[in-house]
């Protein structure tokens, strides 16, 4: 596998992302920077977090009027599979890429935890090798990362299996402590309806060794290079 | 539903520089934790028949353009494609001449 | 015109004339600005230079001693580490949002600068009581301020302190420590050397903010500081990230003969500074300065802290590269000038010139102080306050829920978990340990960091707290199982013009050099802030030590808290405390008084070897070091960190409240498999370090008795439950 890992003035997982894709994974991986606009051959572009233009205005609200957003959109458009973790999630979200919009925690305060998520969809290519409503214990780091969306949206978006991702306690349990942000339903990661691009807060790159305190993260890297190496379209049925 | 918006003083005559005063609030519907933070705040601090509190954000910017309706076409513009997000946010904005 | 211009920028008519005397003319209004600066404490250091040059600073590891914007370790395999503490109090005072901020901007620009790409950040925090509700604005606002940059920079804050006692409420403490690494040839200097070499300026466009910022923090607080407002500078994070990324970039290529961050006394010091170590000049036209205000002065832009601001010395062949450089980060750049070779700072402002100085001069002329010293008349006082005279509190249970509930020894997780601790996946050990531990991917090692300093302690001895600040500092890192491999100091004081100020000073200084010297660890820079003062009333003397270790296998990482049901739990070092000083008596007994244990640095030597080893033999479990609270708190703490009880005999007489409570240097806790409590007894008695087996971990509870009674007999759960309230509720 080869991924993309798109630099934006102010990303900061940018190196992350990348050592995982590169030392854990042992696959390719390029940092792509913002101002490129035909960034080359990938099979996954993964949008880190950070605080892209400092996060001013809205997070993610400037970048995504960066050159490289509209390969993103074209890439995503033929099909190919974009991740956007924390702030990449907030930048698809402006973008349009993905349904709804983050803004302020509930509590307004920035929050550093270990977060347990619950897999909601496990018929996407980002996680197709993880059990249905496996729970995963994956890290947050945001100030802006209470999910949103129209209730009258919320509903569809479920009932096409766009929630991927719901914030639950270790056992699996959606409660109110286990959202650290106040997201509406619980919601921690979200992706398109045709299944190729995925949002979600948590850092999934952060829980990719267990002398970190957690490799759970890598099942949805994993699932990527499986899906990847098999090549059968197994979206959301 | 308002649709949050106004347009003050339309004159229509051609004027070269404007100044937009653009407003940004969460829609109504959007719960509005630090305009919560704030009411909380003010009652706690000896106004307990504060109400209604919402924290939003304010944004001046001078452009230029041959008469107030292409001024206001592009603060709209401006405002949906960047300045607001319209999934959560209302705007509303105002345009005075600052001369040419 | 003023009579006497100098009066009003802070100069005494004693420096004026020496100033004089050095040029051999009357400084202009410009140049008065800027020796006005210079010479302020902040910049000149002439209250406190005289006394830090005892600090033992040179070892086998030092690259970069005190002097430059960081002191620079060797770390192996070609690898180094520079680090640095520097203290933003004043202008977190009035506004401690931005002061925070600014404070970890500043640090994070000492770091880079010298060629090292920061990977961490460390806070020593200080307030007044959580009761005053001005206090909890403060608190809130620092850790928000703190957090909303080194967040937005994306280097994670791994460890930190908050301590509150009534002494900081008007003047509270905000050190900040960031920590870098770098290839060691990669090391650029604050030098603008080569002559004709020219000199860049990037970043942030300058404006009026933060003018005679460090004259502000070189003079106490009163009423009229709240007015001072406008001097207090805005934070850009993210100017600050792009700033770093660029500087990086171009010392990776070998682009830059000299850096040099402005921070303190903007333009002026860099321009200065960068001359003066060199041994060269500068010529510089200030109208090549961006500019974000209209209308600025020569002297303004020469003062101005407006932050995120960055000068370079850059030969000319490197020029088309270096400015690409700052366009694709999207930089405003300006090219001020050269470097000449005579010794003078030249500037020109509208096509006049309007500065003509002697960089030694500015920079390094300005007179050292030699206060008077006087020991405080309190001090003989509270060291003869006798214990006898408490009232008798034997409800040691009471006692225990009551200190962990202390809002100084109970857990800052509402703190910590507002900042990004594990961005760069690097973080082994975040915040809430004895020390953090980050691993260093270039050179397969990790690094231990810490930052300790007790106030109280300090005031009641300055000499023994001085002591004790390095050696819990460097404790805590060899709990971890790291080697401590160099200080950086914050020293925060009130005003050195009294003397009994410039006697803590003293006393501070030489028992941490003591410590340093015997414990073999060099002081390779660090800040002094004095004028810590409200009214007159100055905080207690407060050395803050900032410690760096270096871990050569990670893996054998220990911990605080207990591991496992069975394991044996022992006491290592010292068996002599003292209620003197402690906790307890402030938060039982609301007394601050009473002698300190005198330590005993050549125990604390061996008992840090011998911890070091037992952890690389992996003999042990979990490791803590004992301070406030003593063995009762620290015994808590790796019960609540681990989930587990223990149950524990003292010995016979050791019912009364010092053997729970009492404090005292070089003493841990580790907990060790049973089958091998025999071996390790052995080991620490080939080290000559006392040592007791206490019992042994497991059940639900924190039971210690002795002679057949409990003394403690507490649910974790409930333990846990108060340790973490009251940090927690202040912060929402």
């Amino acid at each position: 596998m080869k991924a993309g890992v798109i630099v934006f003035p102010g990303s900061n997982c940018d190196l992350d992302a990348y050592h995982l894709v590169r030392d854990i994974l042992g696959q390719e991986a390029d940092y792509i920077w913002h101002g490129e606009t035909s960034p080359g051959e990938y099979d996954l572009l993964i949008l880190p977090g950070g605080f892209s233009y400092g996060d001013y205005l809205r997070s993610g609200a400037i970048a995504r009027f960066s050159p490289v957003m509209e390969a993103v959109a074209s890439f995503a458009a033929a099909g190919g599979m974009v991740l956007g973790i924390c702030n990449g999630f907030q930048i698809l979200t402006e973008a349009g890429l993905l349904p709804g919009a983050l803004y302020r925690n509930r509590h307004l305060q920035f929050r550093c935890r270990q977060t347990y998520i619950r897999v909601e969809n496990n018929r996407l290519p980002f996680t197709g090798l993880a059990r249905k409503e496996q729970v995963l214990k994956i890290p947050v780091a945001h100030g802006d990362g209470c999910y949103y969306v129209p209730e009258d949206e919320l509903a569809g978006l479920e009932e096409r299996g766009q929630v991927v991702f719901r914030y639950t306690d270790s056992g699996g349990s959606p409660t109110k402590k286990a959202n650290p942000n106040g997201s509406v339903s619980n919601i921690a990661g979200v992706c398109n309806e045709q299944g190729n691009v995925l949002g979600l807060m948590p850092h999934p790159e952060r829980a990719g060794e267990d002398l970190l305190g957690s490799s759970d993260g890598l099942v949805i890297f994993k699932s990527i290079l499986d899906y990847l190496g098999a090549g059968e379209v197994s979206r959301r049925g | 539903m308002p649709t949050g918006r106004f347009c003050a003083g339309w004159k229509g005559e051609t004027v070269l520089k404007w100044k937009a005063k653009i407003e940004i609030l969460l829609k109504q519907q959007v719960l509005d934790p630090q305009g919560g933070a704030v009411e909380k705040a003010l009652k706690t601090m000896g106004y307990p028949s504060v109400t209604g509190v919402r924290v939003g954000k304010y944004i001046e910017l001078v452009l230029s353009a041959e008469g107030r309706g292409q001024a206001a076409a592009r603060v709209e513009e401006m405002s949906e494609k960047l300045l607001s997000n319209p999934v959560i946010e209302d705007y509303r904005y105002e345009l005075v001449e600052v001369g040419e | 015109m003023v009579d006497k211009p100098w009066i009003e920028l802070g100069l005494t008519d004693g420096e004026y004339s020496l100033i004089v005397g050095q040029l051999g003319r009357e400084p202009n209004l410009v140049e008065l600005n800027m020796y006005s600066v210079m010479w302020s404490e902040h910049c000149s250091y002439k209250h406190s230079r005289a006394e830090l040059r005892k600090f033992p600073t040179e070892g086998p590891r030092v690259l970069q001693g005190p002097g430059e914007n960081a002191g620079v370790v060797d770390i192996g395999e070609g690898w180094a580490c520079a680090f640095k503490i520097e203290s933003h109090n004043h202008p977190s005072a009035v506004e401690p949002y931005q002061g925070a901020a600014t404070g970890v901007g500043g640090i994070l620009r000492d770091i880079f600068t010298m060629g090292a790409r920061p990977v961490a950040f460390l806070n020593s925090l200080r307030f007044g009581e959580l009761s005053d509700p001005r206090v909890r604005y403060l608190f809130d606002r620092v850790v928000a301020g703190i957090g909303g940059y080194g967040n937005c920079v994306g280097i994670p804050t791994v460890a930190g302190e908050v301590y509150f006692e009534p002494c900081y409420r008007g003047n509270p403490l905000v050190n900040a420590m960031c920590v870098g690494v770098m290839r060691s040839e990669n090391l650029v200097l604050g030098k603008a050397s080569g002559e004709g070499n020219l000199v860049f300026l990037a970043g942030a466009r300058t404006g009026k903010d933060g003018i005679h910022g460090v004259t502000f923090a070189s003079e106490e607080l009163n009423a009229a500081s709240e007015e001072k407002r406008p001097s207090v500078q805005v934070g850009d994070p993210f100017m600050g990230k792009l700033l770093m990324e660029a500087t990086l970039e171009l010392i990776e290529k070998g682009l830059a003969a000299g850096v040099q961050d402005l921070g303190g006394a903007g333009l002026t010091c860099a321009l200065t500074e960068t001359a003066a170590r060199a041994g060269t000049g500068i010529e510089v036209d200030l109208d090549q300065v961006p500019l974000r205000e209209e209308g600025m002065l020569a002297h303004e832009i020469l003062v101005s802290e407006s932050q995120e601001r960055m000068l370079y010395i850059i030969e000319p062949r490197h020029r088309e590269e270096v400015e690409k450089i700052f366009i694709r980060w999207g930089l405003p750049y300006a090219n001020l000038g050269r470097v000449t070779t005579d010794g003078m700072v030249r500037a020109l402002f509208r096509g006049e010139k309007v500065v003509n100085l002697p960089a030694a001069s500015v920079a390094g002329g300005a007179p050292e102080c030699e206060p008077g010293l006087a020991e405080p008349a309190y001090y003989g006082e509270l060291k003869k306050f006798k214990l006898p005279e408490l009232p008798g509190e034997t409800n040691y249970n009471r006692a225990l829920q009551k200190l962990l509930g202390d809002s100084t020894v109970a857990s800052k997780e509402a703190v910590w978990r507002r900042y990004d601790y594990s961005v760069r996946t690097s973080t082994l050990q975040g915040p809430g340990g004895d020390a953090a531990v980050i691993r260093i991917r270039e050179n397969g090692k990790a690094l231990a960091l810490t930052v300790d300093g007790n106030g109280r302690h300090s005031y009641l001895d300055p000499y023994i707290g001085g002591i004790y600040a390095v050696a819990e500092a460097t404790r805590n890192l060899s709990c971890t199982g790291a080697e401590p491999v160099g200080i950086t100091d914050c020293l925060n004081f009130g005003n050195p013009e009294k003397a009994e100020i410039s006697w803590q000073f003293q006393q501070t200084v030489e028992g941490m050099s003591e410590a340093c010297r015997v414990l073999g660890v060099p002081v390779v820079g660090g800040n002094v802030s004095f004028y810590n003062e409200v009214e007159g009333e100055a905080i207690y003397p407060t050395p803050v030590v900032g410690a760096v270790g270096l871990l050569a296998e990670p893996e054998n990482m220990t911990r605080s808290a207990f591991k496992s049901a069975g394991d044996h739990v022992l006491l290592l070092g010292s068996k002599l405390v003292s209620l003197g000083g402690s906790q307890y008596l402030k938060c039982c007994h609301n007394v601050v008084a009473g002698a300190l244990t005198r330590p005993d640095l050549e125990l604390e030597k061996r008992l840090q070897e011998l911890l070091r080893s037992l952890i690389n033999e992996r003999l042990v479990h979990s490791a803590h070091d004992l301070s406030e609270g003593g063995l009762a708190v620290a015994l808590a703490e790796c019960c609540i960190g681990g989930e587990l009880g223990c149950v524990l005999t003292l010995p016979a007489g050791s019912g009364r409240a010092d053997n729970l409570f009492g404090e005292g240097p070089s003493r841990v806790i580790v907990s060790v498999h049973y089958e091998l409590v025999g071996r390790v007894v052995r080991l620490a008695g080939k080290a000559k370090v006392p040592v007791m087996d206490l019992g042994e971990v497991g059940g639900e509870k924190l039971k210690i008795m002795s002679e057949g009674e409990y003394l403690v007999d507490i649910k974790i759960a409930d333990l846990d439950r108060i340790y973490r309230e009251v940090i927690a509720c202040a912060m929402k």
